[in-house]
């Protein structure tokens, strides 16, 4: 009996740290409709910095605590809403999601860098350690109960301040109608702003509560802090009351788990599996609950039109992207070091797994957090199953997961949105404690999967593999495109775009889904299975899904190019941290920090940077001279003129600095065209004189050097040649109807439409 | 000449690249009412959320008590005195009557005023102070949308079809109180598709159609051939 009051006490006090975590997110999440991802890791940054000032510089525990609660917590969220949430309003929720991701992987990345983990740490201590008091004949700290007592006080405020005060009036106003909020005189803005800060200060006091029971450690404090989201579903992301009843509940469920998985009765493990990762796995197993018996969301009615805008490759461009692509790799798989061959391979099964969201994320509009679970699968089924890899081993395994990623969204099918990503996410954590961590599973740490084993061709080296997963990206690159101009993918288009309509059209929403998720899991699958190494769980941890979540998303998920380019970028992040070191901190931030931006630009940096190449193909002078480019800079390669290093620096300095502002410096009329291909020359003599295999030490300077060139040169040239003819790029439907098309416009127009008028 | 207190110069608006508004031309003089009559589509809500600082025109100017507002924000407007009952209903549906009341008080009014003279004048609001706006009748809500109106005593008013899914009782009831907001000297531009119901309150009309203004003068003097070929498009 005793011992239950124990453990019951013990429980209500974490359900107390969950309750006060779960209502700052209601609070952002209703006044904003952002479901804020990135609001654990404010909670962890909060207790770092409270350690610092605590106990570091020794300041009163009272000052530290008003400095870090009360100045910089809401300071933190009145920036986070000025600087990064405000852009957001008519984006999808992917985007809005990927946006709060990167503030997740910016501040672990911030945390990393300031508090590095090998760094000496004094001990964070409880408030009053040491003290405790008798209650009902067992000890309980003072801590316990100031953690009880926080959250008390915390739902009398946040009902006080809800329902008592005009400001609190007011945030509930804005979610009911924000225009008419303005219209009586109240500040959406202003009131968004409190929002961010109120919320920032609760997860600050609930990681300031939550570091002392547990360690100063950046993960744990941040994953637990995402259990206490279950509370928040619980709630519907909206009512207090419930998400406080459902914080407790969290915490008794995992004190008395803890109390009975003691006795010698509980089984340790179910069928050969330990059962030991249960424990850490019960918020997530009443998160999953928890969405699932969630009422029903109402379909969305009527199209949206969103911000982003992708278009579809016709099949010309997407063979002769994926032929180049190939030929590109095996040129210059042959001058890397061992390292950098094997950080370029990396960049591949990033881009793979990247691939895998385009039809799920990108045309369906379906959100994934578990991209590497299923990659994560494909290479425990490619290791386990018989035919030592052979390609119908890799066959089988892809099926394999993609029969599971299809049963996985069948409970979740009728979730949609945010609630889609959380259990996506539940989905990971579940897979990665109770399969992965298994030993059974991860022998000794880890697994080598065996290398696919093609007749009569070699791929057992770092070299092969690389340009084995080039090919498999590029020909599963094709595979999407096709699938995108295919009935079925027109159909996903559809469930993005209007699931209304489409069902009212009598389109089966529940079989599109299944096959969009299907789709995605054997993607995903191959990059794990051909992943040709060992591997360890860890690689496909839940927590590494959200940088390539985000990188796709900030790449354009909505492409193919756009998943290369994420996960280019991700893999090629490492490439810079190993080269040089001094920027390795900078590397640590940021994917979070090109994420933020994505609120000012939703549909990715591909295609936008695909718009710049489009005017291009309709001037057959200037195509001819760009090719004519090329092939002059790969002569004085063949000729020895220069050195491949030079030629291959050269070469993107054509492709990217010079050829998109062709247009701009011959159709110009003034003489800035004349300065403008100053710029440019000047760009590409440096390009091409330099030499780079004496000048620069490491192939990651020459990287950096190579970043530097072309986005000082190109924007340069870009920014001086500006007065190029304008193009609106507005729907061609629209066009024409209230203002007179000026020629460019019906040149585009006739592109768009596919027509020669 | 007094200088007119709402004056609309050569607005044009549009949602996306579809224009709505093609160059509008309005004034409001001080303590005058106006009637903004138009078929369905006109775009005369749209006049009303340029005026109210809700949308931005793409072209012309904004200007209120002679001075240029073009682009200030709409809550910047509200607290200067402009008050816009928007069409629908101008009501927080999940915000009790009170709370309602307490966002009036952005006016600079104190609660206790504005639930004063609101429930003085609409006895059965002060009976349901508690429940959810969204759970009262259209009548109920819409009397509740027009107390913010007549609590703040505002300088302008600005109405978009009070009358909208009315029985006809209430709504001369709520025109009646429109009235006597005019006769305090407030400047009202109200649209409404029912041209008699307000022509009576009404000094001048203006007709809308199409984006444009096709007609204005006194109230009195508005015929109904005008009236009957800008609803039948003739
Ligand atoms: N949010 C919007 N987005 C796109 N188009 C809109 C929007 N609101 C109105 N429109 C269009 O603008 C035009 C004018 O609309 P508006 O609401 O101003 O008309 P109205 O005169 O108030 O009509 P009614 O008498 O039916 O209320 C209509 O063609 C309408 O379809
Ligand atoms: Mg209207």
């Amino acid at each position: 009996m005793q011992e239950l009051l124990t453990f019951t006490i013990i429980g209500l006090s974490t359900g107390a740290i969950y309750a006060v975590v779960a209502s700052g997110l209601v609070v952002t999440y209703t006044t904003s409709g952002i479901f804020n991802l990135a609001h654990g890791a404010t909670g962890m940054l909060a207790a770092f910095t409270y350690w610092q000032l605590r106990f570091d510089w020794d300041l009163s525990a009272p000052l530290a605590l008003f400095i870090t609660l009360f100045i910089l917590c809401p300071l933190f969220g009145l920036l986070t809403e000025r600087i990064v949430m405000r852009g957001l309003q008519g984006t999808t929720e992917v985007v809005r999601l990927s946006v709060t991701v990167a503030l997740f992987a910016f501040m672990i990345g911030l945390a990393n860098t300031v508090w590095p983990s090998n760094g000496s740490r004094e001990a964070f201590l409880k408030f009053f350690e040491g003290n405790t008091i008798h209650i009902g004949g067992i000890n309980v700290s003072w801590h316990k109960l100031i953690t009880f007592g926080c959250a008390v006080v915390v739902a009398i405020v946040l009902r006080l301040l809800l329902f008592r005060t005009r400001m609190g009036v007011a945030m509930r106003a804005v979610v009911d109608d924000r225009s008419l909020t303005e219209l009586n005189g109240g500040r959406p803005n202003r009131v968004a702003m409190f929002a961010w800060a109120l919320s920032a200060m609760l997860a600050g006091l609930a990681g300031i509560l939550l570091a002392g029971e547990q360690q100063l450690n950046i993960e744990p404090l941040v994953l637990l802090v995402i259990n206490a989201y279950a509370a928040a579903i619980i709630g519907g992301l909206k009512s207090l009351p419930r998400t406080f009843a459902g914080a407790a509940v969290l915490g008794l469920l995992d004190a008395y788990y803890l109390q009975f998985s003691d006795n010698s009765w509980f089984p340790q493990s179910f069928m050969g599996f330990g059962l030991s990762g249960i424990r850490a796995s019960i918020p997530t197993i009443v998160l999953f609950v928890a969405l699932l018996v969630r009422p029903q969301s109402r379909l969305r009615a009527g199209t949206v039109r969103f911000r982003e805008e992708n278009k579809v490759p016709s099949w010309n461009t997407a063979v002769l992207g994926a032929v180049s692509l190939i030929v590109v790799v095996v040129g210059i798989s042959g001058m890397l070091t061992r390292s950098n061959t094997l950080f370029l391979l990396n960049g591949f099964t990033l881009a793979i797994v990247a691939l895998s969201l385009v039809p799920l994320t990108g045309y369906a509009g379906q959100m994934s957090l578990a991209p590497l679970t299923f990659a994560g699968l494909g290479a425990v089924a490619m290791s386990k199953l018989p035919g030592d890899g052979n390609l119908l081993t890799l066959l089988a395994a892809i099926t394999i997961v993609a029969i599971v990623g299809a049963a996985v969204a069948l409970p979740a099918i009728r979730l949609s949105g945010i609630y889609l990503a959380l259990s996506t996410a539940a989905f990971a954590v579940l897979v990665t404690k109770l399969i992965f961590n298994q030993r059974q599973t991860f022998m000794s740490g880890n697994i080598s999967v065996p290398i696919l084993d093609i007749p009569f061709i070699d791929i057992n080296s770092p070299r092969g593999r690389l340009i084995l997963s080039a090919t498999a990206f590029s020909l599963l690159g094709l595979g999407v495109i096709a699938l995108r101009r295919s009935r079925l993918g027109r159909r996903l288009i559809a469930l993005k775009d209007s699931p209304v309509a489409a069902a009212t059209l009598g389109m089966n929403l529940t079989q599109t889904k299944l096959a969009a998720f299907a789709i995605s899991a054997g993607i995903a699958a191959c990059a794990g299975a051909l992943a040709g190494d060992k591997v360890s769980p860890q690689q496909y941890d839940f927590t590494q899904s959200l940088p390539i979540v985000l990188l796709a998303v900030v790449g354009g998920v909505g492409t193919v190019g756009g998943a290369l380019f994420g996960g280019l970028l991700l893999g090629g992040n490492a490439v810079l941290a190993n080269a040089v070191p001094s920027l390795k901190n900078i590397t640590k931030i940021m994917p979070g920090l090109t994420g933020i931006t994505l609120g000012r630009n939703p549909s990715g940096a591909t295609s936008q940077i695909s718009e710049k190449f489009r005017p291009l193909l309709n001037r057959w002078g200037i195509i001819s001279f760009s090719a004519l480019g090329g092939v002059g800079i790969w002569a004085l390669d063949a000729s020895r003129i220069i050195s491949h290093w030079a030629f291959f620096i050269g070469g993107v300095f054509w492709f990217l600095a010079v050829m998109p502002n062709l247009i701009a410096i011959i159709d110009g009329t003034s003489q800035r065209r004349w300065w403008a291909s100053a710029i440019a020359l000047t760009g590409l003599a440096i390009s091409l004189g330099v030499d780079w295999d004496q000048a620069v030490d490491s192939t990651g300077k020459r990287l950096l050097s190579l970043i530097l060139l072309v986005a000082i040169f190109g924007v340069g040239t870009q920014r001086v040649a500006e007065n190029a003819p304008r193009i609106h790029h507005s729907s061609p439907d629209l066009l024409g109807l209230d203002v007179a098309l000026t020629p460019d416009e019906l040149d585009n127009v006739e592109r768009e439409l596919g027509v020669t008028i | 000449m007094n200088t007119p207190i709402l004056e609309l110069r050569n607005i044009r608006a549009s949602y996306g690249s579809i224009e709505v508004l093609h160059g509008v031309n309005l004034t409001v003089g001080r303590g005058e009412v106006v009637a903004l009559l138009g078929p369905n589509g006109a775009g005369k809500s749209t006049l009303i959320k340029v005026a109210s600082g809700i949308l931005r025109p793409s072209a012309g100017q904004l200007m209120i008590a002679g001075r240029d507002a073009t682009g200030a924000s709409a809550n910047a407007l509200a607290r200067a005195g402009l008050c816009t009952i928007p069409e629908g209903r101008g009501i927080f549906p999940n915000l009790t009557v009170r709370e309602n009341l307490l966002m009036a008080t952005y006016s600079g009014h104190k609660l206790s005023d504005i639930e004063h003279s609101t429930y003085a004048r609409f006895p059965r609001l002060a009976e349901r102070r508690s429940q959810l706006a969204g759970t009262m009748s259209g009548g109920e809500q819409q009397m509740l949308s027009l107390a913010r109106a007549l609590a703040t005593d505002p300088v302008i008013l600005l109405l978009d079809e009070l009358s909208m899914g009315l029985a006809p009782l209430i709504v001369s009831e709520l025109y009646q109180q429109v009235a006597a907001i005019a006769a305090e000297g407030v400047s009202v531009l109200v649209v409404e598709q029912f041209a008699r119901t307000v022509l009576g309150v009404a000094d001048q009309a203006v007709l809308l159609a199409h984006g444009k203004v096709q007609a204005f003068g006194k109230a009195s003097e508005i015929g109904e051939d005008v009236l009957a070929s800008a609803y039948l498009g003739s």
